[in-house]
């Protein structure tokens, strides 16, 4: 829950920054434009007249060495080992962790894993619940923020504030009573209870204020002029939302949706505790639960394959990451 | 005198117009209540319910068989008076103020190096980020692996190529959260990385430009242009960090269940440990009173935090 949580804080962060920064939509568009350039040309506290000196020079190549290794080591390090692992038997792993298959290659395990302890399984219920929570977290983020942001009801600020209070709500506080929730929801009678649905998951992960904070600024953000020839030309509320507003708004689109997706794969206490059943439960759940009974080499390889998804939608969508991650430095707070 | 502050107003403004129901209707309060009830729906249900029942259960005994009774501050009483209460506090404290000593300045350093680099910063910030992409509990799986307590785990040998002894890692009380806080560093480390890298570079290049001018010397640059430009995300990434660890969570529990011998129970353990870990059945009560507890803690340290920093911010 660490990471959990501070993703969750990068994404305070995020909006903590956001608040004050000016024409965001505009600015978003011009920070895209400028992205590649800004990333390479922009300077920083050593100038050009500096880097003329020898010794500058040389810090700034010690630098380089420096962020290198760091990085390729411990960035790159322990998920390359975890490949490497993951292809090795059990003693060798034990004996010499650092040795390249000293004792040859061993692809059984990934199979092993993935048929004998049902990886599969666990790999589908994962995928299920990603796909389940990204399209509950959209559908109400972007209705909700088009309520409160183009509709403009006269209950909207009420609303918009209550949503907003629930950012500064630890979520420990939601964990038990959100708990018996589910157990037994309100109105639905004492037998019905969302225990080991999906619904328990997506609906929970749906009240996310951050999303519609998000979309909702977005929103505010479009040019009035084309909402309001729309309405002009005679679009209802359904229309000028499908065809308008969603439309213009991919690029939050796709920020919410990586939070989305990335957020319930890491997901654990919650689907743990709601998801008591073990045929239904995501791989994060199901790995520590495993861990036990399973051999080490195969339970490597459990792990790079539970790895294997969010880092290749990494690699995907690098710029959508580091964009939304480094969101809240687009104004210095 | 005799007018009424209604009359007042009234004479002030235009009378409203009376919106019956069938104007509302008409006018589209219908469609819009349609958008709006997704988003109405799932808050109450899902999250303002469940904050005021927090609250309402920490006053009461609750079960999932009989209907809850009322018994004041007892759940308080007991929480407070639960040995295990005091080691969990300091080990929280503990786990934060090494996550503060380690995981707050390391990020600000590479985020600096980075934003000097001419070339290289799209590579940098990717390998940078790398860790936070594995999912958490992987992370804390893998990372269990390292920490072999045995001369030939993967620590270990690291530490045997420096010559230094093998080390027991999670199960000696000494070293378990230190364990942990260096794997916590590593997995959120990035993320901190990117958002001080961004606000690096946007520092404007005229003020370093204006200080050229004046002839300051790149450590001049760095004291009275870079840091006074990055003092504001500093602050509020020091308190989300503080928040954060204060609910650290997934590392205790996957690691050492809070062992050896307790080094490592935390408040939210504890909290997990009353609702879900109980052999008497959940105590929901003691459970919901000590997670009320935490968030007024929360609560009145961000309050201070933001009206001291205020001040410092605008002196």
């Amino acid at each position: 829950m660490t990471t959990e949580v501070s993703t969750r804080a990068s994404q305070r962060a995020a909006l903590a920054a956001t608040a004050s920064a000016p024409g965001t939509e505009a600015d978003a568009r011009r920070t895209r434009r400028r992205r590649r350039p800004m990333l390479e040309d922009t300077r920083g506290i050593v100038s050009e007249a500096d880097l003329r000196q020898r010794k500058v020079r040389w810090s700034m190549r010690g630098v380089h060495v420096f962020l290198s290794v760091t990085l390729v080591l411990a960035g790159l390090g322990p998920i390359l080992w975890l490949a490497k692992a993951a292809v090795t038997p059990t003693q060798d792993t034990l004996r010499q962790p650092f040795a390249l298959w000293p004792n040859g290659i061993d692809w059984a395990n990934l199979s092993t894993a993935w048929n004998d302890i049902h990886i599969d399984q666990y790999f589908f219920n994962t995928i299920v619940i990603a796909a389940g929570a990204w399209a509950f977290q959209l559908l109400v983020a972007t209705t909700g923020a088009y309520t409160l942001s183009v509709l403009g009801p006269r209950y909207a600020k009420v609303l918009g504030s209550l949503v907003l209070a629930t950012l500064f709500i630890p979520s420990v506080v939601l964990l038990v009573p959100l708990y018996l929730t589910i157990v037994d929801p309100p109105l639905l009678g004492r037998d019905f209870s969302l225990l080991n649905n999906y619904l328990a998951v997506w609906l929970p992960m749906a009240a996310n204020a951050f999303n519609i904070l998000l979309v909702k600024r977005f929103f505010d953000n479009l040019p009035r002029e084309v909402i309001e020839a729309a309405k002009t030309d005679g679009a209802g509320p359904f229309r000028l939302f499908w065809s308008i507003v969603l439309p213009m708004s991919k690029p939050i689109l796709g920020v919410v949706s990586v939070f989305a997706i990335i957020a319930a794969w890491k997901d654990f206490l919650w689907p743990l505790l709601v998801l008591p059943d073990p045929a239904v439960q995501p791989l994060s759940v199901r790995l520590p639960a495993v861990q036990s009974q399973t051999e080490l080499d195969v339970f490597l390889a459990a792990l790079a394959i539970a790895t294997i998804i969010p880092i290749a939608m990494f690699l995907i969508f690098q710029r959508v990451f580091l964009r939304s991650a480094g969101l809240g430095g687009a104004v210095k707070g | 005198m005799t007018t009424t502050p209604a009359r007042a107003s009234a004479l002030q403004k235009p009378a409203p117009r009376r919106r019956g129901p069938r104007t509302w209707v008409r006018g589209g309060g219908l469609t819009t209540l349609a958008f709006a009830l997704p988003m109405i729906l799932v808050f109450t249900i899902f999250s303002w319910w469940p904050i005021v029942r927090s609250v309402v259960m920490s006053v009461q005994e609750t079960n999932l068989i009989d209907p809850p009774t009322f018994v004041g501050l007892d759940n308080f009483v007991a929480v407070l008076n639960d040995p295990l209460l005091g080691t969990a506090v300091l080990n929280t404290l503990y786990f934060a103020a090494l996550a503060l000593v380690l995981g707050f300045p390391i990020p600000i350093l590479m985020a600096v190096l980075m934003s000097e680099v001419r070339r290289g910063k799209g590579i940098y910030s990717a390998l940078a980020y790398l860790p936070v992409v594995v999912p958490p509990v992987v992370a804390v799986l893998l990372w269990k692996v390292f920490y072999d307590a045995s001369p030939d785990g993967v620590f270990n040998t690291m530490l045997g190529w420096v010559g230094i002894a093998p080390q027991p890692w999670l199960q000696s009380p000494d070293m378990a959260m230190p364990s942990l806080v260096i794997e916590a560093t590593w997995a959120a480390a990035g993320g901190s990385i990117i958002i001080y890298l961004a606000a690096l570079l946007s520092v404007p290049a005229e003020l370093y430009d204006a200080a050229e001018v004046d002839g300051a010397s790149i450590w001049r640059k760095a004291w009275h242009v870079t840091v006074p430009q990055l003092r504001g995300v500093i602050f509020v990434m020091l308190i989300l960090q503080i928040l954060a660890t204060a609910q650290i969570f997934l590392e205790p529990f996957l690691f050492t269940g809070g062992g050896p011998n307790n080094a490592t129970v935390t408040v939210l353990l504890l909290i997990y440990r009353y609702a879900f870990q109980n052999s008497l059945g959940g105590n929901y009560g003691m459970a919901t009173a000590l997670s009320v507890m935490l968030a007024i803690f929360l609560a009145l340290l961000s309050w201070a935090y933001f009206r001291l920093t205020h001040r410092w911010s605008t002196s």
